[in-house]
């Protein structure tokens, strides 16, 4: 290190102030001018009138808010939330047995790999590999066909289906780690204690257990709604156009319909949406501590 | 405690275990299937590999993936690395606001944080290519680099520290010698998440990216969108096969025990960044 630099790094440590200012400045202004500048900039296209390219034009409207809750539109909401919601039920019924079950596994280390590679691995390539598996020409159909159960393919991508196969297989694992993570912790000496009062297995699971790993399954689920929520290559690629959910919409607003105040303002919403999900679901994580 | 894993239970367990790897294995086997359109098995081949190797616009996608990914990770990795230190470990006015904003980038749906930066670009009448992509991704990867090395700080032992300051080294070299030897699995498990994230991403990078400015991911979207060919089964494989190393290496290094002290708590990546946030 130069003497120069060490002396300003001397310097600076005698200031901490600057020193603070000087760790975090870089990383702040960064997301400031690309991801809160940006933020406003569509927040404020949302309140502006739409021009003739695409582009807006001065003023103030509410117009486009409103139009999202045209039946059209609103149908799409619906649709998004509720798709979110059964894949994050589907996701806690299959995730939860697995998360218990690596708990009390001895090789957990494997199991735990196991959940974890998904995890990380390419959405995109898995995602691909559920359109290989159902596509007319897929392994399922396949088959279906070779074992002369069906005669004809039968539609599977580009179904609902699809997409919430799709959203379950994509966000399993998001659900999984962090009740497993809850139930790593339980103490077991809580069940043999459960076990001798005389609690039957049920009531160990719904008196003991299941609250326990509340904070776990609080986290899962929100892991898994708000990605779900804002989905948008699941069901680009597996929902085709009937299937859209609103992260399609909003990009079909600004690459093909050019209208970008309505697309900021379906964005806006969908925004809304997560961060009230956040917060109650923060509430409800906070409770479930105590 | 009894292990009775009922016979359901088990059931459950190896079919979900099935759902998440059947596919992913179905699809590299038949990469190396000869037929291009049946899902029957003809033979081996590796013919789809070596189109790969002919194919321009992939290897076009790959190199452009390389350099935003290295590009993003290192200035991601470094900027994260000082917002972890200073959240960490110093007080100062708006340190609450700070920890918020680092949150939200993960929260927001990409298609919002595209759509949003792209908004930006067109505002400012910035050309798209290869630098707005990697503006994006260091965008959304600062945070996560953050509290990736944030987690490890905070799991670190202290007296290590304390006992080279005590000892009479001044704290920057405390810093140099002490803290950054202890941090270092943490930063390089950070950067190795974000260079994956960043090499993996397709929804941001399609909405930023100009034309002849793809990268891989988007190149391979146009191709799984067009017609599914067997060249998507190779290339999804070999992908794959990165993504796994990469995942692999940092699960290793995050894994790894600082030099000293007592391990507090599992900083595995079964906790990984995106979980703090409700905690």
């Amino acid at each position: 290190m130069s003497l120069v630099r060490r002396r300003f790094l001397r310097w600076l440590g005698r200031r901490p102030a600057l020193a603070s200012a000087t760790l975090v400045a870089p990383g702040t202004l960064w997301l400031a001018f690309f991801f809160v500048v940006p933020m406003s900039i569509m927040l404020g296209m949302s309140l502006m009138p739409r021009g003739v390219y695409g582009g807006v034009e001065p003023g103030f409207t509410l117009e486009h808010y409103r139009r999202f809750f045209e039946p059209l539109y609103l149908q799409v909401l619906l649709r998004t939330a509720f798709w979110a919601a059964l894949a994050t039920a589907l996701c806690l019924l299959l995730g939860y047995p697995v998360a218990w079950a690596m708990a009390q596994s001895r090789r957990r280390g494997l199991l735990l790999f196991l959940v974890v590679l998904p995890f990380w691995t390419s959405f995109l390539v898995r995602t691909f590999a559920m359109i290989f598996l159902l596509r007319d020409t897929g392994l399922i159909n396949g088959a279906l066909l070779g074992l002369g159960i069906v005669d004809r393919p039968i539609a599977l991508l580009y179904t609902p289906f699809a997409v919430l196969l799709g959203l379950v297989y994509g966000f399993l694992p998001f659900m999984i780690l962090p009740i497993y993570a809850s139930l790593e912790k339980l103490d077991p000496s809580l069940l043999e204690a459960a076990e001798m009062l005389g609690a039957r297995p049920r009531d160990r699971f719904f008196q003991v257990i299941l609250p326990l790993s509340m904070p776990g399954v609080v986290a899962g689920s929100l892991l898994v709604f708000i990605p779900a929520l804002g989905s948008f290559v699941t069901s680009d690629l597996l929902g085709g156009a009937k299937q859209a959910m609103i992260g399609n919409l909003v990009q079909n607003q600004f690459t093909i319909a050019r209208n970008w105040p309505f697309g900021s303002a379906a964005s806006f919403i969908l925004m809304f949406l997560v961060l009230v999900v956040v917060l109650v679901a923060r509430r409800r994580g906070e409770e479930s501590w105590r | 405690m009894k292990r009775r894993n009922s016979l359901w239970l088990t059931a459950v367990v190896w079919a979900v275990y099935l759902f998440l790897h059947l596919p992913i294995l179905v699809l590299v086997a038949f990469s190396f299937n000869q037929s291009k359109y049946s899902v029957t098995w003809t033979g081996f081949t590796l013919d789809w590999y070596r189109q790969l190797a002919e194919r321009t616009d992939i290897l076009r996608g790959l190199r452009a993936s390389l350099i935003v990914g290295g590009a993003s990770t290192v200035i991601a990795a470094v900027f994260g690395t000082m917002l972890a230190l200073a959240l960490a470990r110093r007080r100062f006015p708006g340190r609450r606001a700070l920890d918020g904003l680092l949150y939200l980038p993960i929260m927001t749906p990409e298609i919002i944080a595209g759509i949003s930066l792209l908004s930006l670009f067109v505002t400012l009448k910035i050309p798209l290519g290869l630098t707005t992509i990697a503006i994006a991704h260091v965008a959304f990867n600062i945070g996560f680099v953050a509290i990736v090395v944030r987690a490890r700080l905070e799991g670190m032992d202290r007296s290590l520290e304390e006992a080279s300051l005590m000892l009479g080294a001044d704290e920057l070299t405390t810093f140099r010698r002490v803290t950054v030897p202890q941090l270092w699995p943490g930063i390089l498990a950070g950067a190795l998440l974000a260079f994956t994230m960043s090499f993996d991403d397709y929804v941001i990078t399609s909405l930023v990216s100009g034309t002849g400015s793809s990268t891989l991911p988007v190149v391979v979207y146009s191709m799984v969108r067009r017609n599914v060919e067997p060249t998507v089964n190779a290339i999804s494989t070999l992908i794959l096969v990165a993504t796994s190393l990469l995942i692999w290496a940092a699960d290793r290094l995050s894994r790894e025990r600082p030099p000293a002290g007592e391990r507090s708590g599992d900083r595995r990546l079964s906790h990984p960044a995106p979980m703090a946030r409700v905690k």
